[in-house]
């Protein structure tokens, strides 16, 4: 089954889907894959699998300490598609890679486009490539992997509906000036911004990520969209980790954001 | 900025062949756009060219002389060698040729607050400088590293009026700086203008700095010919992200002269312990831009070294990586040691005092000066003044010169 497929039945049963991001690797490495199952079974409906990087410009302090940790734990592309192969056998749910330009650069685009989708992977989102440099960076890919372009509640009508139009999948809506990490609520001007963002995406389905950290964050901003990304929120919660002790707390902890979306 | 680049690069995409661009997150863009149209109207407008230049006249202090060195050029008993002074700018070093001209964006774009980075402290006491001078908020990102070993810099910004962050992320150098500076920017972008100090990051930044910066090559141009009557053999600078240089060669790049880039070896290219983006680095795209980087068989970028501060950076601007490819540019490297005893030699046969990242350009004269003919002229970008260096040339004399 296909990401848009994936989604949209989770929407037809009045739920909004809940895609929470993991920076592979982190915090251990042995027992990642069991984390990241863990918390498909306790309520995800997709998995974002984030390819560490050094030098993550779209990330607050949390999700960076994250993929230093997993660049010290030796996590390279080769042991993301690894985990990516392993966490696929065990589970029918969408997974998707993430992760900047470079190490995707480096270790040759076709190659990657190829190896993941090999693995299983069914999409692929990487933040630092914006719609105009779509055609050239992704020229190997060849409907290989769906492209989750990106907007912004204040991007121009013009860049919207660009990114519906290039991607495949879903549009991830940025819902905020600024890093990922956690925000306490959404203003008023940001939610009516991304009601006029949904307007103009026709092609897609629409998630939102950045600042997503509780159920009541999620209540607030579900109305708005077709799911939801966790990401820092959960990685904040892997600190406390200590060799599988804790993992109930997390599955708990996804289990709320999940009942948060099923409100709707 | 008498004349605007009349070199067609970079293309509309802002690329520099396959190098260059804007790989930034979705949230910058809009910046970008507004800034890059700002920019393609002010620079054919002769209001903001004849402000600009009132300041580069009155407030920085141009032009800065074109200096024969005389002992200098005895001492190899080859080639004529010429240094532009940019150590002569205001605030010691070409910096402020540029925060000038972006500090005007800034303000017709009606930001109220300035972010940068900084490495040695130079460009971020530019931007303190130009923030002091129109009133506005300034607040600069500073690695760790590079804030105790720049300590003075970091005195002068506060004086300016300036908060100094300090980054203790990666190596808590200028890469650093940069990521810090970047993301206080997404977040920000309302309100802020973001000047960056070399010909880095996402288009039109690299354009943008190096045009500000070509007033370097475009009076070194008419003073050479004012002094010799014809253009030079060799034109040499440092290279780290790579301003000056830019600054320097943009002039001469459709003239028959050779253009050298100096890059930092640091403790010698064999050791790993160096900043020689152009001579050992891969293409990359980092910091939003696609260029030659200093990365492992993975794709993660480097901790790189060098004495210099302002060297200290594991990139380079894209139209370098272009330049370097097409060839029209030889780029080569000198050790730390090489260019600390260039800073001394320098300041003993001239008197003039450079900046550990001017002498790596110094430096190269000790490989390039043997090669040439008495005929021959050799320009050397003296980028910036020593004064910030003491410390590490005092150290350095202690333990070697004794």
């Amino acid at each position: 089954m296909n990401l848009s497929q994936y989604i949209d039945d989770v929407n037809k049963k009045e739920e909004k889907a809940l895609s929470v991001f993991l920076t592979a690797g982190f915090p251990f490495k042995d027992i990642f894959a069991d984390t990241a199952l863990s918390v498909l079974d306790s309520g995800a409906d997709l998995l974002e699998l984030g390819i560490p990087f050094s030098d993550p410009l779209a990330d607050g302090p949390v999700i960076q300490h994250s993929s230093q940790v997993a660049l010290e734990n030796k996590v390279n592309i080769k042991s993301v598609l690894e985990y990516t192969s392993k966490i696929k056998s065990k589970t029918s749910k969408p997974v998707v890679l993430m992760g900047y330009a470079n190490p995707v650069l480096n270790y040759g685009r076709e190659k990657f486009f190829s190896d993941a989708a090999d693995a299983g992977a069914d999409g692929v989102i990487i933040p630092d490539v914006p719609i105009d440099e779509y055609d050239e960076f992704y020229e190997s890919n060849r409907g290989l992997l769906d492209t989750v372009m990106l907007t912004t509640p204040f991007s121009s009508a013009e860049r919207i509906r660009k990114a519906d139009e290039l991607s495949r999948g879903f549009v991830y809506c940025v819902s905020i000036y600024g890093t990922t990490g956690q925000r306490t609520s959404f203003s008023k001007e940001t939610l009516q911004a991304i009601e006029e963002t949904r307007k103009m995406i026709k092609k897609n389905k629409m998630m939102i990520g950045f600042g997503i950290s509780s159920p009541e964050s999620i209540r607030s901003i579900a109305p708005f969209c077709d799911g939801v990304i966790v990401g820092s929120a959960i990685i904040k919660k892997l600190f406390e980790l200590d060799k599988g002790k804790g993992l109930s707390e997390i599955a708990d902890y996804v289990k709320d954001l999940k009942e948060a979306c099923m409100e709707g | 900025m008498e004349s605007i680049a009349k070199c067609a690069l970079p293309d509309t995409k802002g690329k520099y062949g396959k190098y260059g661009g804007r790989y930034v997150p979705e949230t910058l863009i809009n910046a970008l756009e507004e800034l890059e149209a700002l920019y393609n109207k002010v620079k054919t407008d002769g209001k903001f060219i004849a402000e600009l230049n009132d300041l580069q006249k009155n407030y920085n202090g141009r032009e800065t002389p074109l200096t024969f060195a005389e002992r200098l050029t005895k001492r190899y008993g080859k080639a004529k060698i010429y240094l532009k002074r940019e150590d002569l700018c205001h605030t010691g070093a070409h910096k402020l040729n540029n925060t000038l001209g972006q500090i005007l964006l800034a303000k017709r774009l009606g930001k109220k607050r300035i972010i940068a980075e900084t490495g040695a402290g130079q460009h971020g006491v530019a931007t303190a400088t130009v923030c002091a001078k129109f009133g506005l908020k300034c607040e600069i990102f500073m690695g760790e590293t590079d804030i105790e070993r720049q300590e003075m810099n970091v005195y002068r910004m506060k004086m300016l009026g300036a908060k100094v962050w300090p980054v203790s992320s990666g190596s808590r150098t200028l890469k650093d700086a940069t990521n810090e500076a970047i993301r206080d920017w997404v977040a920000n972008v309302k309100d802020t203008f973001y000047i960056i100090g070399s010909v880095v990051g996402p288009h039109p930044y690299p354009q943008i700095v190096r045009d500000f910066q070509s007033v370097i090559g475009n009076e070194t141009y008419s003073q050479i010919f004012r002094a010799e009557g014809r253009l030079p053999t060799y034109v040499l600078a440092c290279v780290g992200g790579g301003s000056n240089a830019m600054g320097m060669f943009h002039r001469f790049i459709n003239e028959d002269v050779k253009l050298i880039g100096v890059e930092a070896a640091g403790l010698g290219i064999e050791s790993g312990k160096h900043c020689a983006s152009l001579t050992l680095g891969k293409e990359a795209i980092f910091q939003g831009m696609r260029t030659y980087v200093l990365q492992d068989e993975d794709g993660q970028i480097n901790e790189v070294y060098s004495v210099s501060a302002g060297l200290d950076y594991p990139g380079v601007g894209p139209e370098h990586s272009f330049l370097k490819d097409t060839q029209r540019v030889e780029y080569v490297s000198v050790t730390d040691d090489e260019a600390l005893k260039a800073a001394i030699d320098l300041s003993r046969y001239e008197g003039i005092l450079p900046a550990l990242e001017s002498a790596h350009a110094v430096a190269y004269l000790e490989h390039l000066m043997p090669e040439t003919r008495e005929d021959e002229i050799v320009i050397v970008n003296v980028s910036g003044r020593g004064d910030k260096d003491l410390n590490t040339i005092i150290m350095f004399m202690e333990d070697k010169l004794k």
